[in-house]
Protein backbone atom coordinates (compact mmCIF):
# COMPACT_ATOMS: atom_id res chain seq x y z
CA UNK A 1 0.00 0.00 0.00
CA UNK A 2 1.02 3.62 -1.02
CA UNK A 3 2.20 5.50 1.99
CA UNK A 4 -0.04 8.73 2.49
CA UNK A 5 0.56 11.99 4.17
CA UNK A 6 -1.46 14.86 4.60
CA UNK A 7 -1.18 18.13 3.20
CA UNK A 8 -2.76 21.50 4.70
CA UNK A 9 -3.61 23.97 2.37
CA UNK A 10 -5.70 26.82 5.07
CA UNK A 11 -7.91 26.91 8.13
CA UNK A 12 -10.85 28.09 8.36
CA UNK A 13 -14.01 28.39 10.56
CA UNK A 14 -15.89 24.78 10.76
CA UNK A 15 -19.00 25.84 8.88
CA UNK A 16 -16.63 25.50 5.52
CA UNK A 17 -17.36 21.97 6.01
CA UNK A 18 -20.38 22.31 4.41
CA UNK A 19 -18.99 24.40 1.31
CA UNK A 20 -20.28 21.45 -1.91
CA UNK A 21 -18.11 23.42 -3.93
CA UNK A 22 -15.53 21.35 -1.62
CA UNK A 23 -16.14 18.01 -3.92
CA UNK A 24 -15.36 20.03 -7.26
CA UNK A 25 -11.63 20.69 -5.58
CA UNK A 26 -8.38 18.89 -6.93
CA UNK A 27 -6.00 19.27 -4.94
CA UNK A 28 -1.77 18.70 -5.13
CA UNK A 29 -1.36 15.69 -6.78
CA UNK A 30 -4.80 15.65 -8.27
CA UNK A 31 -5.95 13.99 -4.67
CA UNK A 32 -9.80 15.17 -3.79
CA UNK A 33 -9.99 17.80 -0.85
CA UNK A 34 -12.05 17.31 2.20
CA UNK A 35 -11.82 19.17 5.90
CA UNK A 36 -10.83 18.16 9.31
CA UNK A 37 -12.22 19.75 12.06
CA UNK A 38 -11.30 20.01 16.09
CA UNK A 39 -11.82 22.37 18.85
CA UNK A 40 -13.52 25.27 16.28
CA UNK A 41 -11.20 25.08 13.91
CA UNK A 42 -11.38 23.77 10.57
CA UNK A 43 -7.84 22.21 8.12
CA UNK A 44 -8.33 21.92 4.63
CA UNK A 45 -7.04 18.89 3.66
CA UNK A 46 -5.77 16.06 0.68
CA UNK A 47 -3.92 13.26 1.06
CA UNK A 48 -0.57 13.09 -1.18
CA UNK A 49 1.74 10.27 -1.85
CA UNK A 50 4.81 9.99 1.24
CA UNK A 51 7.49 8.92 -1.40
CA UNK A 52 6.83 12.58 -3.10
CA UNK A 53 6.12 14.44 0.01
CA UNK A 54 8.52 13.27 2.56
CA UNK A 55 10.94 15.25 3.76
CA UNK A 56 14.03 14.25 1.66
CA UNK A 57 12.29 13.93 -1.82
CA UNK A 58 10.69 17.21 -0.46
CA UNK A 59 13.70 19.35 -0.28
CA UNK A 60 15.01 17.94 -3.50
CA UNK A 61 11.40 18.72 -5.39
CA UNK A 62 11.72 22.41 -4.04
CA UNK A 63 14.64 22.49 -6.09
CA UNK A 64 12.22 21.48 -8.98
CA UNK A 65 10.55 24.56 -10.88
CA UNK A 66 8.40 22.63 -12.75
CA UNK A 67 7.31 20.76 -9.47
CA UNK A 68 7.51 23.65 -7.69
CA UNK A 69 5.07 25.59 -10.22
CA UNK A 70 2.83 22.82 -10.23
CA UNK A 71 2.88 22.38 -6.63
CA UNK A 72 2.11 25.92 -5.88
CA UNK A 73 -0.72 26.41 -8.12
CA UNK A 74 -2.35 23.55 -7.31
CA UNK A 75 -2.35 25.16 -3.57
CA UNK A 76 -3.14 27.93 -4.44
CA UNK A 77 -5.81 26.74 -6.92
CA UNK A 78 -7.95 25.08 -3.64
CA UNK A 79 -7.21 28.21 -1.63
CA UNK A 80 -8.85 30.99 -4.32
CA UNK A 81 -11.65 28.36 -4.97
CA UNK A 82 -12.74 29.25 -1.38
CA UNK A 83 -11.64 32.56 -0.76
CA UNK A 84 -14.23 33.47 -2.77
CA UNK A 85 -17.35 32.90 -0.29
CA UNK A 86 -14.95 31.47 2.90
CA UNK A 87 -12.57 33.55 5.57
CA UNK A 88 -9.68 31.27 5.24
CA UNK A 89 -6.18 31.53 6.24
CA UNK A 90 -3.56 30.06 3.88
CA UNK A 91 -0.91 27.68 5.21
CA UNK A 92 2.92 28.40 3.86
CA UNK A 93 3.83 25.60 0.68
CA UNK A 94 4.06 22.26 1.90
CA UNK A 95 2.71 21.62 5.42
CA UNK A 96 2.05 18.50 5.58
CA UNK A 97 1.39 15.90 8.59
CA UNK A 98 1.76 11.89 8.93
CA UNK A 99 -2.07 11.20 9.57
CA UNK A 100 -5.28 12.38 10.60
CA UNK A 101 -4.79 11.96 14.51
CA UNK A 102 -1.16 13.95 14.64
CA UNK A 103 -2.93 16.99 12.12
CA UNK A 104 -5.82 17.50 14.95
CA UNK A 105 -3.80 16.90 17.57
CA UNK A 106 -2.12 19.64 16.19
CA UNK A 107 -5.67 21.79 15.94
CA UNK A 108 -6.28 20.86 19.55
CA UNK A 109 -3.25 22.13 21.25
CA UNK A 110 -3.02 25.36 18.66
CA UNK A 111 -7.12 25.90 18.39
CA UNK A 112 -6.95 29.40 20.45
CA UNK A 113 -4.05 30.89 18.34
CA UNK A 114 -5.64 29.79 15.30
CA UNK A 115 -8.86 31.03 16.23
CA UNK A 116 -7.44 34.26 16.81
CA UNK A 117 -5.56 34.27 13.37
CA UNK A 118 -9.21 33.53 12.00
CA UNK A 119 -10.71 36.78 13.88
CA UNK A 120 -7.47 39.20 12.40
CA UNK A 121 -8.89 38.50 8.77
CA UNK A 122 -12.35 38.14 8.91
CA UNK A 123 -13.89 39.57 5.89
CA UNK A 124 -10.90 40.93 4.67
CA UNK A 125 -8.63 39.94 1.76
CA UNK A 126 -5.31 40.84 0.62
CA UNK A 127 -4.09 42.81 -2.87
CA UNK A 128 -1.22 43.19 -4.29
CA UNK A 129 0.12 46.45 -5.47
CA UNK A 130 3.78 46.05 -7.80
CA UNK A 131 5.25 49.14 -9.13
CA UNK A 132 7.39 49.82 -12.15
CA UNK A 133 10.09 52.76 -13.33
CA UNK A 134 9.04 53.35 -16.53
CA UNK A 135 12.06 53.43 -18.50
CA UNK A 136 12.44 56.47 -20.64
CA UNK A 137 12.90 56.97 -24.36
CA UNK A 138 15.90 59.12 -24.29
CA UNK A 139 15.61 62.52 -26.43
CA UNK A 140 18.63 63.64 -28.62
CA UNK A 141 20.45 67.03 -26.45
CA UNK A 142 18.63 69.93 -28.18
CA UNK A 143 21.73 72.57 -27.57
CA UNK A 144 24.40 70.19 -28.86
CA UNK A 145 27.02 72.58 -30.49
CA UNK A 146 27.12 71.96 -34.19
CA UNK A 147 31.24 72.10 -34.39
CA UNK A 148 31.58 68.92 -31.70
CA UNK A 149 33.07 66.06 -33.28
CA UNK A 150 30.64 63.09 -33.52
CA UNK A 151 32.66 61.49 -30.69
CA UNK A 152 31.60 64.29 -28.14
CA UNK A 153 28.08 64.17 -29.78
CA UNK A 154 27.77 60.47 -28.87
CA UNK A 155 28.83 61.07 -25.12
CA UNK A 156 26.63 63.50 -24.33
CA UNK A 157 23.87 61.93 -25.69
CA UNK A 158 24.97 59.24 -23.65
CA UNK A 159 25.13 61.02 -20.42
CA UNK A 160 21.50 62.48 -21.00
CA UNK A 161 20.41 59.13 -21.70
CA UNK A 162 21.69 57.93 -18.55
CA UNK A 163 20.97 61.20 -16.36
CA UNK A 164 16.92 61.11 -17.39
CA UNK A 165 16.93 57.60 -16.75
CA UNK A 166 18.41 58.32 -13.20
CA UNK A 167 15.91 61.40 -12.72
CA UNK A 168 13.34 58.76 -13.92
CA UNK A 169 13.99 56.21 -11.55
CA UNK A 170 13.81 58.85 -8.90
CA UNK A 171 10.88 60.27 -9.18
CA UNK A 172 9.05 56.62 -9.90
CA UNK A 173 10.23 55.83 -6.66
CA UNK A 174 8.99 58.77 -5.21
CA UNK A 175 5.51 58.30 -6.26
CA UNK A 176 5.79 54.92 -5.36
CA UNK A 177 6.50 55.48 -1.94
CA UNK A 178 3.91 57.99 -1.83
CA UNK A 179 1.23 55.51 -3.05
CA UNK A 180 2.33 53.12 -0.64
CA UNK A 181 2.21 55.57 2.34
CA UNK A 182 -1.17 56.29 1.47
CA UNK A 183 -2.77 52.96 0.51
CA UNK A 184 -0.89 51.70 3.97
CA UNK A 185 -2.51 54.19 6.03
CA UNK A 186 -6.35 52.85 4.65
CA UNK A 187 -5.70 49.53 4.61
CA UNK A 188 -5.69 47.23 7.82
CA UNK A 189 -2.39 46.34 7.78
CA UNK A 190 0.34 46.36 4.61
CA UNK A 191 3.27 44.50 4.63
CA UNK A 192 6.26 45.07 1.49
CA UNK A 193 8.48 42.01 -0.63
CA UNK A 194 12.00 42.48 -2.15
CA UNK A 195 11.73 43.37 -5.42
CA UNK A 196 11.45 40.83 -8.22
CA UNK A 197 13.78 40.19 -10.11
CA UNK A 198 13.14 42.01 -13.53
CA UNK A 199 13.91 39.18 -15.43
CA UNK A 200 11.22 36.76 -13.89
CA UNK A 201 8.74 39.18 -13.62
CA UNK A 202 9.19 39.45 -17.30
CA UNK A 203 10.02 43.12 -18.18
CA UNK A 204 12.82 46.10 -18.05
CA UNK A 205 11.42 48.13 -15.85
CA UNK A 206 12.74 48.22 -12.42
CA UNK A 207 10.68 47.31 -9.73
CA UNK A 208 10.14 50.03 -7.40
CA UNK A 209 7.48 48.71 -5.33
CA UNK A 210 6.20 45.33 -4.19
CA UNK A 211 3.44 45.86 -1.82
CA UNK A 212 0.66 43.68 -0.24
CA UNK A 213 -2.28 45.53 1.96
CA UNK A 214 -4.68 43.53 3.86
CA UNK A 215 -8.34 45.53 3.30
CA UNK A 216 -12.17 44.57 4.19
CA UNK A 217 -13.92 42.90 1.41
CA UNK A 218 -15.73 45.55 0.74
CA UNK A 219 -12.38 48.16 -0.18
CA UNK A 220 -10.54 45.96 -2.63
CA UNK A 221 -12.74 48.58 -5.69
CA UNK A 222 -12.09 51.64 -3.86
CA UNK A 223 -8.13 50.71 -3.46
CA UNK A 224 -7.86 49.85 -7.44
CA UNK A 225 -9.00 53.04 -8.41
CA UNK A 226 -6.59 54.93 -5.86
CA UNK A 227 -3.66 52.82 -7.78
CA UNK A 228 -5.15 53.70 -11.17
CA UNK A 229 -5.38 57.18 -10.26
CA UNK A 230 -1.59 57.03 -8.95
CA UNK A 231 -0.22 55.80 -12.16
CA UNK A 232 1.99 58.65 -14.15
CA UNK A 233 4.09 58.43 -17.09
CA UNK A 234 6.86 57.38 -14.34
CA UNK A 235 5.04 54.44 -12.68
CA UNK A 236 3.74 51.94 -14.29
CA UNK A 237 1.45 49.96 -11.64
CA UNK A 238 -0.09 46.68 -11.60
CA UNK A 239 -2.39 45.43 -9.06
CA UNK A 240 -2.91 41.94 -8.34
CA UNK A 241 -5.47 39.79 -6.01
CA UNK A 242 -7.77 40.17 -4.19
CA UNK A 243 -5.33 37.49 -2.60
CA UNK A 244 -6.44 35.34 0.32
CA UNK A 245 -4.51 37.22 3.20
CA UNK A 246 -1.05 35.30 2.58
CA UNK A 247 1.05 37.83 3.67
CA UNK A 248 -1.16 38.62 6.79
CA UNK A 249 -0.99 35.44 8.77
CA UNK A 250 1.76 36.05 11.75
CA UNK A 251 3.74 33.43 11.26
CA UNK A 252 5.51 34.28 14.83
CA UNK A 253 2.11 32.98 16.82
CA UNK A 254 1.29 29.65 15.34
CA UNK A 255 5.57 28.88 14.31
CA UNK A 256 6.79 25.85 15.52
CA UNK A 257 7.29 24.63 18.88
CA UNK B 1 5.38 28.45 -18.70
CA UNK B 2 3.25 25.46 -17.97
CA UNK B 3 1.03 23.78 -20.64
CA UNK B 4 -1.63 23.32 -17.86
CA UNK B 5 -4.99 24.30 -18.81
CA UNK B 6 -5.48 28.33 -17.65
CA UNK B 7 -7.66 28.79 -14.54
CA UNK B 8 -9.86 31.71 -14.61
CA UNK B 9 -7.56 34.29 -13.00
CA UNK B 10 -3.98 32.95 -14.05
CA UNK B 11 -1.88 34.49 -11.25
CA UNK B 12 1.93 34.93 -12.46
CA UNK B 13 4.67 32.05 -10.64
CA UNK B 14 6.38 34.79 -9.19
CA UNK B 15 3.70 36.88 -7.53
CA UNK B 16 2.49 33.37 -5.76
CA UNK B 17 6.22 32.13 -4.90
CA UNK B 18 6.59 35.61 -2.71
CA UNK B 19 3.39 34.74 -1.03
CA UNK B 20 3.86 31.25 -0.59
CA UNK B 21 7.14 30.79 0.48
CA UNK B 22 6.76 34.00 2.57
CA UNK B 23 3.82 34.05 3.54
CA UNK B 24 0.91 31.67 5.10
CA UNK B 25 0.39 30.34 8.50
CA UNK B 26 3.64 28.60 9.42
CA UNK B 27 2.53 25.13 11.57
CA UNK B 28 4.98 22.81 12.62
CA UNK B 29 4.05 19.71 10.38
CA UNK B 30 5.50 16.34 10.69
CA UNK B 31 7.49 17.10 7.71
CA UNK B 32 9.10 20.24 8.06
CA UNK B 33 11.68 22.27 5.99
CA UNK B 34 12.87 24.97 8.20
CA UNK B 35 12.28 28.68 6.53
CA UNK B 36 15.85 29.59 6.54
CA UNK B 37 16.12 26.74 3.85
CA UNK B 38 13.33 27.72 1.94
CA UNK B 39 14.73 31.25 1.52
CA UNK B 40 17.70 29.97 0.18
CA UNK B 41 15.96 27.53 -2.33
CA UNK B 42 13.44 30.68 -3.43
CA UNK B 43 16.89 32.43 -4.08
CA UNK B 44 18.57 29.84 -5.99
CA UNK B 45 15.31 28.82 -7.69
CA UNK B 46 15.38 32.69 -8.68
CA UNK B 47 18.46 32.03 -10.64
CA UNK B 48 16.76 28.69 -12.33
CA UNK B 49 13.90 30.46 -13.44
CA UNK B 50 16.12 33.59 -15.26
CA UNK B 51 18.00 30.51 -16.90
CA UNK B 52 14.70 29.30 -17.84
CA UNK B 53 13.16 32.29 -19.03
CA UNK B 54 16.14 33.33 -21.00
CA UNK B 55 15.99 29.64 -23.14
CA UNK B 56 12.48 29.75 -23.60
CA UNK B 57 12.68 33.69 -25.25
CA UNK B 58 8.98 34.25 -25.18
Amino acid sequence: MVERLLYVYAIGAPELADEPLLAELTGVGHGPVRTLARSGVLAVVSAVDAARFAEEPLRHHLEDLHWLEATARAHHGVIDALVARHDIAPLRLATLYRDEANLLGMLEQRADQLRAVLRGIRGRVECGVKGYAVAATPEPPRHARVDTGPGTAYLLRRRAARDEAARGLAEAREQAEQLHRCVASVSCAARRYPPQDPSLAGTRDEMVLNAAYLVERASVAELGERVDRSAGPRLRLQLTGPWAPYSFTPAEAVGST
Amino acid sequence: MSDDVLPARRVALVDLLDRLLAGGVVLSGDVTISLAEVDLVHISLRAVISSIDALVER
